[in-house]
């Protein structure tokens, strides 16, 4: 635990790449190939089960600390984040553990059969073994909240060094459902061995955005320059639903999201066509609900994202189709350095030879012919219930990660409403203990209806100035969170509009965040509850 | 009647007719340190410690200023005013008045631990204290500063065999100081920002003896400067004036360094826990050691860390005053912001605005 602590907090102290993969190349270096599994597995987002509950957690936490629970609480609300919280607040002792990351993730693991009392003391002594340092970061994988910011490309980079090994290859190795306890470094870093899996899906390529902001609309003509003629390209619609590959082999399927949850039994309406498929077949492509054959907001697809079991009325109201967008594996191949046309004839031929063409659909292209036409064609993209355009280079492979060049997305604008900001609350990790959560409000007659909560969009400076206003013109506090003084307006950016029965507004955004500080406007000119409503019917 | 108030002036003796550390105008002003947020223009008369005197005169131009020494009694219309040492930095001071057998402390802002450069603080017993609370919640505990100048030191020692430059930052009167003091010269030369020598060369006009620095200039060559380290404030973060020394590694010197969100904000390669403020133990230690009757929390975490106090027995009262900044600001204060970039020779008007932690 000591080398993993010792990394977690070198590569926190430091913003440089090479630095970062200087301090992973070392720890791989020095650790048992069991640790770099377990490494492995935590920096690829492969959390331990979650043995203890918060509540728990927090008042066993408080009786270590020998604190009273309501300080406990302003301390978390000071720090913002409650592993660190725990790590800071208890004692420190000198006997730390020597005990190695593997065998700590065994001890966490084995505590799915022990009782309450059992937990109790296992956690105080292991907090009492580590220091804080090593503490916080062991009760990050205690409560499955482990994150850490290193992408893990750089994880891959520097593992391909030490290893002698491709990078590609080893982040399709790395993909799928293994666990560091079953799957072994040696199985990792030798050739010919990697394919054996057949669930193992491959590395999904992400787009590029056209734009970074979008308050700057890329013109025709920029459009050009950046991407060369328009008819080096495919266009598609830019689908909002779930991203997923969709695997055949040796008669078993497998559907994956792209955060590489095996979501094989969420989408049973999909099965009958993926059981059709030849063995050795791998798609990638958009899991949307329908109705009526058409595709329907993505608010639709949500309402059973979370559920255990999928009712009747969902399965014959709005069921999910695919729209696919590429073929990755043909005939057991691996086709991803076959260019984008041909790869899409492929698909074609196997959309051809299927008999439910209704859940099997192909993401159609648009007839263009220039920049300008696009960007006309471009702005229905609301009706179509799309997000804008996917832009795909005729002669692109099939990359790994999200890469610039070969594919852009290029999203409509959001839309927008100016509201006035009513309530704050302090952030979390790089934002504790600054005001930098807030609860937006538009007119109902003379009253403010909160209708949006949205975290980003300001820069540092100016985060640091609404934090200093939060502080001078607070009305009350609630806990942690504290009515402010109505006065600063924001222009509120969302992609999607729906009616909720759970919000007072009647309205849920979708990706609500903060487009500018509008300092010209007074709160007398922000928005009311009826720009709302009509952007809703617009949207219907 | 009680013999100190908290006023919209800062906090007034009405017996003696004198103010401690007030923010508005008045006539006399007793001075319990030089940080902006506790040493304000515009006074008739300042009274404060010798060793604040340069500092001072530096920091506010030509005021009227009588010093006095730690132990030494001066009476202001019969009232007694007595200094003791804070802790915080050089010349910062506690404010004992006792008028008719009451007794009032006003500790402007200490820390507890030695830290080898300003005389260490000394309990006072009183009837009320007047305290800070920058740093009163429990989160807050300080490593002795040994191990910290332990990790400090081996961090340039790091970087110059990496050949990176060194910038360590910390606010220019009492942290500048602390850290200069502390380095292992055997690894290399110290190079300061204008705004710090400064207040160096104030200080050694003083008395005080620093260690040796060498002013950063136009002249000043890269090469050398990488191989020692830089001692700058908070305000040239980010500035071209930091950006000339690349490649480097920047170390952040602050209370606030404690939580990773604050560091990570502040983009610093290195967060060192290092406070002129006495931590969550400090405080609690300090206040009973005064076996005061009453406690009043001027600024820092007020709320919470009065509520505390009044669990465990003390009569612990928060008050509104413009030090620090209110219950949760200071991690980000408004004096780096306004600071200007400034390696000049000339007393900087705007260092004034440079307060307390930061």
């Amino acid at each position: 635990m000591k080398s993993f602590a010792q990394l977690f907090t070198s590569l926190d102290e430091t913003n440089k790449t090479n630095e970062k993969v200087k301090v992973l190349k070392e720890y791989f270096a020095c650790v048992p190939d069991t640790d770099k599994m377990h490494m492995l597995a935590l920096f690829t987002g492969r959390r331990p089960k979650r043995q203890i509950n918060s509540t728990q957690f927090r008042l066993w936490a408080i009786e270590a600390s020998g604190i009273p629970a309501w300080l406990f609480e302003e301390s978390y609300h000071v720090v913002g984040d409650l592993s660190e919280t725990v790590a800071l607040l208890l004692p420190d002792h000198n006997n730390t553990s020597s005990k190695t990351l593997t065998e700590w993730i065994a001890d966490i693991n084995s505590l799915g059969t022990k009782t309450e009392e059992e937990k109790h003391s296992w956690l105080l002594q292991s907090w009492a073994e580590l220091s804080a340092q090593e503490r916080f970061v062991f009760n990050k994988i205690l409560m499955g909240s482990f994150r850490v910011g290193v992408s893990q490309n750089l994880v891959i980079k520097a593992l391909a060094d030490v290893a002698e090994l491709d990078a590609a290859t080893l982040t399709h190795r790395l993909m799928g459902n293994w666990t560091a306890e079953t799957y072994q470094f040696a199985e990792l870093s030798h050739a010919d061995t990697a394919l054996e899996d057949v669930s193992r899906p491959y590395p999904f390529f992400l787009a590029y955005p056209v734009q970074e902001t979008s308050e700057k609309q890329k013109t025709p003509d920029a459009m050009q320059d950046l991407l060369g003629d328009a008819s080096e390209w495919q266009a598609e619609w830019k689908w909002d639903g779930i991203r997923a590959q969709l695997i055949k082999r040796n008669g078993e399927i497998f559907i994956w999201s792209r955060g590489e949850d095996l979501a094989t039994d969420k989408f049973p309406e999909l099965h009958p066509f993926l059981n059709e498929l030849p063995d050795g077949t791998v798609i990638d492509g958009e899991i949307l609900s329908f109705r009526n054959g058409l595709p329907l907001p993505f608010a639709v697809l949500q309402t059973r994202i979370g559920r255990k079991t999928l009712s009747k009325k969902i399965l014959e109201d709005s069921p999910v189709a695919l729209i696919a967008y590429d073929c990755l594996e043909f005939n057991g191949e691996d086709i991803r350095s076959k260019t984008q046309t041909e790869r899409r004839q492929l698909l074609q031929q196997l959309q051809a030879a299927s008999s439910v063409q209704t859940v099997f659909n192909i993401s159609a292209l648009i007839n263009f012919n220039s920049w300008q036409e696009l960007s006309e064609i471009r702005e229905q993209s609301r009706a179509m219930i799309a997000e804008g355009i996917m832009l795909k280079r005729k002669d692109a492979h099939y990359q790994v990660g999200r890469r610039r060049g070969d594919w852009w997305k290029w999203k409509i604008d959001p839309l927008s409403v100016d509201a006035v900001m009513i309530y704050a609350q302090k952030g979390h990790g790089r934002r504790a203990d600054l005001y930098t959560d807030y609860t937006f409000a538009v007119w109902d007659g003379d009253k403010l209806v909160p209708f949006a909560k949205a975290y980003s969009g300001l820069t540092d400076a100016e985060i640091n100035k609404v934090d200093a206003f939060v502080k001078r013109n607070t009305l009350e506090k609630f806990g942690p969170v504290r009515t402010v003084k109505p006065q600063l307006v924001f222009e509120i950016g969302f992609e999607g509009i729906n009616k909720s029965t759970r919000h007072k507004s009647g309205v849920a955004l979708r990706f609500p965040r903060i487009l500018r500080w509008r300092h010209d406007k007074p709160k007398e000119e922000a928005d009311t509850i009826e720009t709302l409503k009509a952007l809703l019917n617009e949207n219907e | 009647m009680p013999l100190l108030e908290f006023t919209d002036k800062g906090i007034y003796c009405a017996a003696g007719k004198f103010y401690v550390d007030p923010w508005l105008p008045v006539d006399d002003a007793v001075i319990t340190h030089a940080h902006a947020d506790h040493a304000y223009t515009g006074h008739k008369r300042y009274l404060a410690h010798h060793l604040s005197r340069e500092v001072l005169l530096y920091r506010l131009g030509d005021i009227t200023l009588q010093t006095v020494e730690y132990g030494e009694t001066v009476f202001k219309n019969g009232v007694a005013i007595t200094l003791f040492p804070a802790g915080h930095v050089i010349g910062s001071a506690q404010i004992k008045i006792e008028h008719k057998g009451e007794v009032w402390v006003v500790s402007g802002d200490y820390k507890v631990e030695d830290d080898g450069v300003c005389t260490p603080f000394e309990p006072v017993q009183c009837h009320h204290f007047i305290s800070e609370c920058t740093f009163g919640m429990p989160v807050y505990k300080w490593k002795p500063q040994p191990e910290v100048f332990a990790e400090v030191n081996s961090w340039w020692q790091n970087n110059v065999q990496n050949n990176l430059a060194t910038v360590i930052v910390g606010y220019s009167l009492g942290k500048a100081q602390r850290i200069l003091q502390n380095l292992n010269l055997d690894i290399g030369n110290v190079y300061t920002h204008g705004v710090i020598e400064n207040t160096n060369e104030a200080l050694r006009r003083n008395g005080i003896v620093l260690n040796p620095t060498h002013r950063i200039t136009q002249e000043s060559v890269k090469d050398e400067v990488r191989k020692g380290i830089i001692i700058a404030p908070p305000s040239s973060v980010g500035t071209p004036w930091m950006r000339k020394f690349a490649p480097y590694s920047f170390g952040y010197c602050s209370g606030w360094m404690t939580i990773r969100g604050a560091k990570r904000r502040r983009a610093a390669d290195r967060g060192f826990v290092l406070s002129d403020h006495a931590d969550w133990t400090g405080l609690i230690s300090a206040i009973d050691a005064t076996r005061c009757e009453s406690v009043y929390l001027t600024h820092g975490s007020t709320a919470t860390f009065s509520k505390y106090l009044s669990e465990i027995g003390f009569d612990a009262h928060e008050v509104h005053t413009l030090y620090g900044t209110e219950e949760d600001d200071a991690p980000v204060p408004t004096a780096e912001a306004k600071l200007a970039d400034n390696n000049s020779q000339e007393p900087a008007k705007s260092v004034a605005n440079e307060g307390g932690e930061v």
